[in-house]
């Protein structure tokens, strides 16, 4: 689910931080640039620098003090594979099927079509049921709740919210895939829910 | 009047998406090296420090927070009978299988690939090398 992307950029670096090594200007400003952003051309949500593997030539240009340099470098990216099964917690559940967070990524849509079948919305709980087939024909509902997430003071959320900019798309209609409970022998406890990466797009 | 190039500064150009993979422990252990060493500078990026307090909160809840390089290493030199994909090799490093279930999950076409005695070994090695977080 980590991989690392090889990258290269120019780095334009400013005289006030020219008393520390290039180097470590280069990270603090590629760490600045990236770090908890999205790439786009298929790279993922960039998490940390790993390392410099080249160091060009720094140019000054004229009206500008600052240095502009070529480096190329490595990050460390997440990007899920297809098929990939991934460990996450529910956020939310509505009409358009169940949203799941990995804690520093949120963008996860389990949608309707890939939940266990058969599944209903309970409009009552807020809540995406399975309604897992009993061997004497009853059913039994196993429910999706979304956890008690700690949430922001009330107003704080950012109404005018941009479009996600690296959306993965889940799917837990296959065996073995769901909340953790579903499949664990009886008594074990965990939380959470679990869920097969199938697509991404930005 | 002297203007700058422009165009020159901005765009990341990737040159290899997928130039290595990393299993969750090294990703752990590279993130909480960067998170001591920038703390004793006191000079934390925002977004960096959100990314990987967050990233480290989560990888901490899962089964790679007992893991170590030798045993992860052992259970890949174990798993090369079974002719498994690096793919494969990563998700069960990533989430170890305790069932058979999870087998058939990790592993495509796992029926035809691995007997039913490889399936118990996998979960056998798994448990050996790769033991479950205590859910306390």
């Amino acid at each position: 689910m980590f991989v690392l992307a090889e990258m290269k950029d120019v780095i334009r670096v400013t005289p006030e931080h020219f008393h520390q090594s290039l180097t470590e200007s280069i990270t603090t400003l590629l760490n600045r640039k990236l770090a908890n952003k999205v790439v786009v051309l298929n790279v993922g949500l960039c998490i940390a620098l790993f390392d410099i593997t080249h160091i060009g030539h720094s140019y000054i240009f004229p009206g500008d003090g600052s240095s502009h340099t070529e480096v190329k470098f490595r990050y460390i990216v997440f990007r899920p594979v297809l098929e990939e099964i991934l460990i996450g917690k529910i956020r939310s559940c509505g009409r358009e099927g169940v949203h799941v967070t990995l804690g520093f990524f949120d963008d996860v849509l389990i949608p309707v079509n890939a939940l266990q079948h058969p599944s209903r919305f309970d409009e009552t709980e807020q809540a995406w049921v399975w309604e897992y087939p009993k061997e004497d024909g009853e059913k039994h509902d196993l429910f999706m709740d979304a956890e008690s997430l700690p949430t922001g003071p009330p107003g704080s959320d950012c109404p005018v919210q941009s479009v996600a900019p690296y959306k993965i798309v889940g799917g837990i209609n296959e065996p073995g895939l769901g909340l953790l409970t579903w499949w664990e022998a009886p008594e074990a406890d965990d939380d959470g829910d679990e869920n097969e990466e199938q697509e991404n797009q930005e | 009047m002297w203007t700058l190039p422009k165009g020159i500064l901005i765009h990341s150009r990737s040159i290899k998406v997928n130039a290595a993979f990393l299993c969750n422990y090294e990703v752990m252990q590279i993130l909480q090296q960067l998170k001591d060493s920038t703390q004793k500078k006191h000079k934390r990026e925002g977004s960096l420090a959100t990314v990987t307090y967050e990233t480290v909160h989560y990888l901490q809840n899962t089964d790679c927070k007992n893991q170590s390089a030798q045993l992860i290493q052992k259970f890949l030199e174990s798993m090369k009978k079974f002719k498994l994909t690096k793919t494969e090799k990563l998700m069960m490093v990533n989430t170890p299988p305790r069932t058979e279930l999870e087998i058939q999950l990790i592993v495509q076409e796992s029926e035809e690939r691995l007997s039913e005695d490889e399936v118990k070994e996998i979960i056998q090695i798994a448990n050996e090398c790769l033991p479950a977080a205590d859910t306390s």
